[in-house]
């Protein structure tokens, strides 16, 4: 099996959790998969040349950068809303394990560009269980949170980012990568609390 | 404490981080005659008001905006929230 | 031992008996008890001793309001004090223990204090234990924990696991009874997101105590037939076995449910109790009222209890606490329980009411304008004493009294955001006054006292919430039910010679209360404070608004202008866990595991907290036998050749865009603007104040891209004061920012074959000789063959040095290739107390320099403040009174003695001069064995210590009486030319 990663560097990668392959967990409605296939880049736009970066994003995406507490995908990419005029992009890491020179082609001047793969580490949640669980987690009202939703929160001390993939049964928690054990006990726990 | 976030809407209190008077926005001209006292008075002289009051709170678990609330400090109700960046600028800062 | 008490019906599931224990004494109950319920039906009245003078007590209540019925439940690790046997749902096996007594319940020694009651009268804490002084600690205090503690903890870990948790909705609804569930119904037909809280483990409030009918139906089963609507809906979440127990700022109320309270032990992974955070848009408080007690002479004895307790008890748990009761009362609602417990097959002996023109009762000796003046049976209720009318006294024989002084409406959650409750004549109590914003009352918390206003107040209160919402509401269709109005004539005590207990919990009574307003005690705050009224883990619920009304006769004021205490959250105990949630023990709070944690744990490291980081303190090998030697060798090895260290923590800010350097050179003191590409510096951030806010090194990667580092412990605060800058100082300056600390995985190599090593590992394209990578260099470049890595020739150490890093998930694969490849120099791993020491030996400033009080003058770096540019704290750091002469420099001290050791924190002395405060000349901030040097050496301030260099000093610890004479020397201890860096 093609391993881009291997084939790029003679060091070995370990996961977030430390271990050579994804983890998963299963519970009764809900499954948790450690997320180790996505690239991450934040894609900030520089001042003044607002019209020449949403002309780049469009282009380079092809669509439109999604508003506030959203995201967008489209293609390879995906764009979340993290903060006034920045984004985080997802792609998958097997194409795109160098994401800040690839975008930075795409933007140029227009933006500030910073790789951000393995300063987060993410968990997939997949299930209708995933509600009962982030009410033991996440202040944020998911009820209202529709699918293409993105916030930031925080789950047992730790800034998170939560992405929306369906509303009620698909979701990304990205935690910083050094807390992802602690991140991932968190979740565990409330899978088995609450489920 | 609820506060509306101009972008995000209502979040709790506790994701943000609070700094104190507005007024540290207006930071003084570091080349005019008696700069150092004026920055004592920017950064030590301080009003309390019992009322309406202007505040900084930085959204530190949320989109890292600054933001300028004004909070009653008698009922807690906050009538108004801004982001600290269109602020400043309303009161002539720029680079 | 048969149920003696036991009558017919009530909502008990009869074919599920549970046996349980009572001090050891095998009881049975059924399903829908509670250990109190089943203990009355057992014949058991005596639950417990009182706080202060250890009087026999027993249930006064069904509820949660319980002052006297407290307990410990379950053994070992899980045994828990303080609970109300009023609320503790049976289960099988429950063990229950009554506490507060030494010796039996029955024959508690302590009891000597209820003879010795004079002492112990309000403010006897303050009085009797003032003289003399060292008594206090050693005997007092001792013998008042002992005789006044309520349980005891069983001083094990609690094995149960907490939860927290949030929900959202339109509407909160606070209690289950009919107006809280008219409430709910209204909403939630209105298509409103409800979420309905209720204390009990069955709603319906006093639906499930009462025999009156709504429609057709028994109030139990209106309720029943109302839940099970509400819980077919998907807008409603029922919420049972959950107390709210405080409302805050904006909606937000806190909640405790008791998810495993009723079983033995929790399920796997399944927590005793959660704590919600709930976030609401309205909400409707439906929270009831309480009864209230008449006080009078050893009002206290048990089987003495509420006459809504009564009739609950009977009611629904079809337990009576005697066969032969009476009744005293100052309204009509007392009568109520008269009937029921006629109905019940109860004996009535009399019911005394206290109103000559109260209603006529029929069906048992009704004593209309009598009051009772006293209770017999010191464990138990045999008799009462009762003034008639005429002026003479009877006595009456009951096992129990039904006492009732009317009803107080539930205002607490009300109150919690200072608002106040205002006085209503007609109901004789407090309601509602200014709300929380949000907030609607209904029914009797709202003096709606009867089950049609209940209903009614509910519906309504619903739907002026929902109009607040803008939601269109559909209106419940209510049943018919009764509609009595209160008729109550104030009676708070009956005055007499004797002690008429007021705060049963904390034994206080109504001439504790006369006491503290003879002795000056005015406000009711005062008073509350001075007597311990309404102090205990009831909060006064039953007693807080008699003993205000008695203060209110002594002062000659009315009640209103007496004013209530305040009421405070929560509105009932919460466990001290359940505020910890999953953040306790190895959970107390997440950990931060360096790219080289695994290894790292593999090689056996000592690890150290940092903030939420865990880092390898030192790496012990086969043979140390304290840390001392592992730090030794490995300064040693990394100065004689080459060591590795995780450097991840220290933050890193990415600082892009056309004014990034502009940005930095106003975020440090020192200049940026001019860093050329390829070349990084040591930046000094000042606060606004001029005191140094934190250090590091910044590397321009291009025109537009620095990467700028912080400490490890400042990291974020470094981040949010760089927000600050750019968005509320600078907000046209085009600067971003983001932190990109855990993004890479950095590694310091210092050591003089550091590069030999390196260049093993860095793709041979790249050029890291002296000459092409000299100090202060940095540059992107490849390693391992491609892979992306940045590499900063920057040294902490002193020695040739450099930083490398690699994105994280290589981390691991990185050092381990690196101690392969160092393997031909003897390469090692060193964790931070090296790393400490080799900064101390060089002199650098880290956080116990940076402490928060110094300046750059302070720090030796007064040259480092550009005076042509704005920074950061460059105008204050001119203030005359941060320059004045003999302020502190940071240099270098030595023992005299080389065997001596050094202390962080020890002051200096001039010889000669007495170590006080008048001649303190300063404090070492951080000390180290130095292996190069073999002897300890320090950094600290000193009074013009630059200029003091030679000078030797006392170094004192007044604390430990320890003194070591120093000599003040240079603070670069190693290389002071610094040539092995450049090297």
């Amino acid at each position: 099996m093609a391993d881009p990663v291997l084939k790029m560097s003679p060091l070995k990668p370990i996961t977030q959790l430390g271990g050579d392959l994804p983890r998963k967990d299963s519970f009764p409605g809900l499954t948790i998969t450690e997320r180790t296939d996505t690239a991450l880049a934040s894609l900030s736009a520089r001042q003044g040349k607002p019209a020449e970066f949403h002309a780049a994003a469009r282009a380079f995406f092809g669509f439109d950068l999604p508003a506030p507490a959203r995201s967008a995908t489209g293609g390879a990419y995906t764009a979340i809303w993290t903060g006034p005029e920045q984004w985080f992009i997802e792609a998958p890491f097997a194409t795109h394990e160098d994401i800040a020179p690839i975008l930075k082609r795409g933007f140029g001047d227009s933006a500030s560009i910073t790789e951000q793969t393995d300063g987060w580490g993410g968990f997939d949640l997949e299930g209708e269980g995933a509600l009962s669980v982030f009410e033991l987690l996440s202040n944020l009202d998911l009820g209202k949170l529709p699918s293409g939703g993105a916030s930031r929160t925080v789950i047992e001390h730790l800034g998170c980012i939560l992405v929306c993939r369906a509303a009620g049964k698909s979701y990304t928690v990205y935690g910083g990568r050094s807390s992802a054990a602690s991140l991932h006990h968190a979740l565990m726990t409330a899978a088995k609390s609450a489920l | 404490m609820i506060i509306n976030h101009p972008l995000l809407g209502p979040r709790d209190s506790q994701e943000f981080v609070y700094l104190g008077d507005a007024n540290l926005i207006d930071r003084p001209d570091w080349a005019a005659e008696g700069a150092v006292d004026t920055f004592h008075d920017y950064l030590y002289q301080r009003t309390n008001p019992a009322g309406l009051h202007q505040e900084l709170w930085f959204h530190e678990q949320g989109d890292r905006s600054w933001l300028v609330v004004t909070r009653n400090t008698l009922t807690h109700e906050i009538t108004k929230v801004e982001l600290a960046r269109d602020v400043a600028r309303a009161r002539g800062r720029s680079k | 031992m048969s149920q003696k008490n036991r009558l017919s019906g009530g909502q008990l599931n009869r074919s599920k008996p549970l046996n349980f224990t009572f001090d050891g004494a095998t009881y049975q109950g059924y399903e829908g008890d509670t250990l109190a319920s089943a203990l009355l039906a057992n014949g058991v009245r005596l639950m417990g001793r009182s706080f202060k003078y250890h009087r026999p007590r027993g249930p006064i209540s069904s509820g949660s309001e319980e002052p006297n019925a407290i307990v410990e439940l379950r053994q070992g690790a899980r045994q828990e004090p303080n609970t109300r046997a009023t609320i503790a749902e049976l289960f099988e096996g429950l063990s229950a223990k009554s506490q507060n007594h030494v010796g039996s319940l029955k024959f508690d020694f302590l009891a000597i204090n209820d003879r010795l009651s004079s002492f112990f009268a309000a403010g006897f804490y303050y009085k009797t234990f003032m003289w003399p002084k060292a008594f206090w600690e050693k005997l007092y205090e001792p013998m008042i924990r002992r005789a006044a503690g309520l349980g005891s903890l069983s001083m094990q870990d609690d094995p149960d696991a907490y939860d927290k948790g949030f929900l959202h909705c339109d509407l909160l609804v606070i209690g289950a009874g009919p107006s809280g569930l008219a409430a709910a119904l209204t909403a939630a037909r209105s298509g409103a997101r409800v979420i309905l809280a209720d204390e009990d483990f069955t709603p319906g409030g006093r639906l499930n105590s009462e025999t009156f009918t709504l429609g057709d139906a028994s109030g139990a089963d209106w309720a029943k037939s109302a839940i099970a609507e509400l819980s077919s809906l998907p807008n409603v979440r029922i919420l049972t076995r959950t107390v709210v127990i405080g409302s805050f700022d904006h909606g937000i109320y806190g909640a405790l449910e008791r998810v495993s309270d009723h079983i033995a032990t929790p399920a796997s992974g399944k927590p005793r109790q959660i704590l919600w955070r709930i976030y609401s848009q309205r909400a409707v408080l439906a929270a009831g009222a309480t009864e209230r007690p008449i006080a009078f002479k050893n009002n206290d004895r048990p089987g003495v209890m509420l006459a809504g307790a009564m009739r609950a008890y009977a009611n629904r748990w079809a337990a009576t606490p005697g066969q032969t009761v009476a009744v005293f009362t100052n309204n009509d609602d007392g009568l109520r329980t008269a009937s029921d417990l006629l109905a019940k097959g109860v004996k009535i002996s009399a019911v005394i009411d206290s109103r000559a023109d109260g209603p006529a009762f029929q069906g048992a000796e009704h004593l209309r304008g009598a009051v009772v003046t006293d209770a017999h049976g010191r464990l138990g209720l045999s008799s009462i004493s009762v003034k008639l009318a005429s002026g003479e006294t009877r006595q009456i024989t009951a096992e129990a009294l039904g006492v009732s002084g009317g009803w107080n409406p539930n205002v607490h959650l009300t109150c919690h955001q200072r608002g106040l409750p205002v006085w209503n004549a007609d109901l004789a109590a407090f309601v509602p006054g200014t709300l929380p914003v949000g907030m609607v009352v209904a029914g009797a918390a709202n003096g709606r006292l009867s089950t049609a206003g209940a209903l009614a107040s509910g519906a309504e209160a619903a739907a002026e919430a929902l109009e607040g919402l803008g939601l269109t509401v559909k209106s419940a269709d209510l049943p018919q039910a009764e509609d009595a109005p209160v008729r109550v004539t104030p009676l708070w005590y009956v005055p007499h010679k004797g002690r008429a207990w007021l705060d049963q919990q904390n034994d206080v009574t109504v001439k504790d209360v006369k006491l503290a307003h003879q002795e000056g005690f005015r406000s009711v705050e005062h008073l509350k404070r001075y007597t311990t009224m309404g102090m205990a883990t009831d909060q006064g619920k039953t007693s807080n608004i008699s003993g205000l009304a008695v203060m209110a006769e002594m002062t000659g004021k009315s009640i209103p202008e007496t004013g209530t205490t305040i009421y405070r959250p929560p509105y009932t105990p919460v466990p001290i866990a359940a505020f910890a949630g999953r953040s306790a023990g190895a959970d107390f709070r997440p950990k931060r595991l360096t790219p080289s944690h695994k290894w790292a744990a593999e090689q056996g490291a000592v690890f150290v907290e940092v903030g939420m980081w865990l880092r390898a303190q030192w790496f012990p090998k086969a043979g140390e036998t304290t840390w001392r030697q592992s730090v030794d060798r490995e300064v040693l090895a990394t100065r004689g050749s080459v060591g590795i260290c995780d450097v991840t923590t220290l933050g890193k800010i990415d600082v892009q865009g056309p004014d990034a350097a502009e940005f930095l050179n106003r975020i440090y003191c020192n200049p940026f603007a001019k860093l050329g590409i390829g070349k990084v510096r040591y930046g000094l951030m000042l606060r606004e104040d001029g005191i140094a806010m934190d250090d590091g090194t910044t590397a321009r990667l291009a025109e537009d891209h620095f990467v700028t580092t912080t400490t490890t412990a400042n990291a974020v605060g470094v981040y949010r004061h760089m927000e600050f800058a750019r968005q509320c100082l600078w907000p046209d300056l085009d600067v971003q920012i983001i932190s990109t600390t855990e993004a890479w995985a950095q590694f310091s190599v210092a050591g003089p074959n550091a590069r030999k090593l390196l260049q093993k590992i860095v793709d041979p394209e790249f050029d890291i000789s002296n000459e092409a990578f000299p100090y202060m260099g940095c540059g992107e470049i490849t390693v391992c063959g491609g892979l992306r890595a940045r590499l900063f020739r920057i040294s902490f150490s002193g020695e040739l040095a450099y930083e490398i890093a690699v994105p994280t998930r290589y981390g691991d694969g990185l050092v381990r290739a690196m101690m392969e490849a160092g393997r031909e120099f003897n390469a090692l791993v060193y964790g931070t107390e090296a790393l400490g020491v080799m900064r101390i030996e060089k002199g650098h400033a880290a956080g116990n320099e940076l402490n928060g009080t110094t300046s750059a003058l302070n720090l030796g770096m007064a040259g480092m403040v550009n005076k042509k540019k704005d920074s950061i704290g460059s105008t204050l750091s001119e203030r005359e009174g941060m320059n004045r002469e003999g302020a502190y420099n940071l240099v270098g001290f030595q023992p005299v003695d080389a065997t001596k050791p050094l202390l962080g924190g020890m002051h200096f002395i001039n010889q000669g001069a007495p170590a006080d405060a008048k001649n303190d000349q300063g404090y070492m901030t951080s000390v180290a064995f130095s292996p190069s040097l073999g002897h300890s050496i320090g950094l600290g301030y000193l009074k013009d210590g630059a200029a003091r260099k030679g000078e030797t000093l006392r170094a004192v610890n007044p604390l430990a009486g320890e003194e070591t004479l120093v000599k003040v020397v240079s603070a670069h201890f190693v290389d002071p030319e610094g040539e092995r860096l450049r090297g």
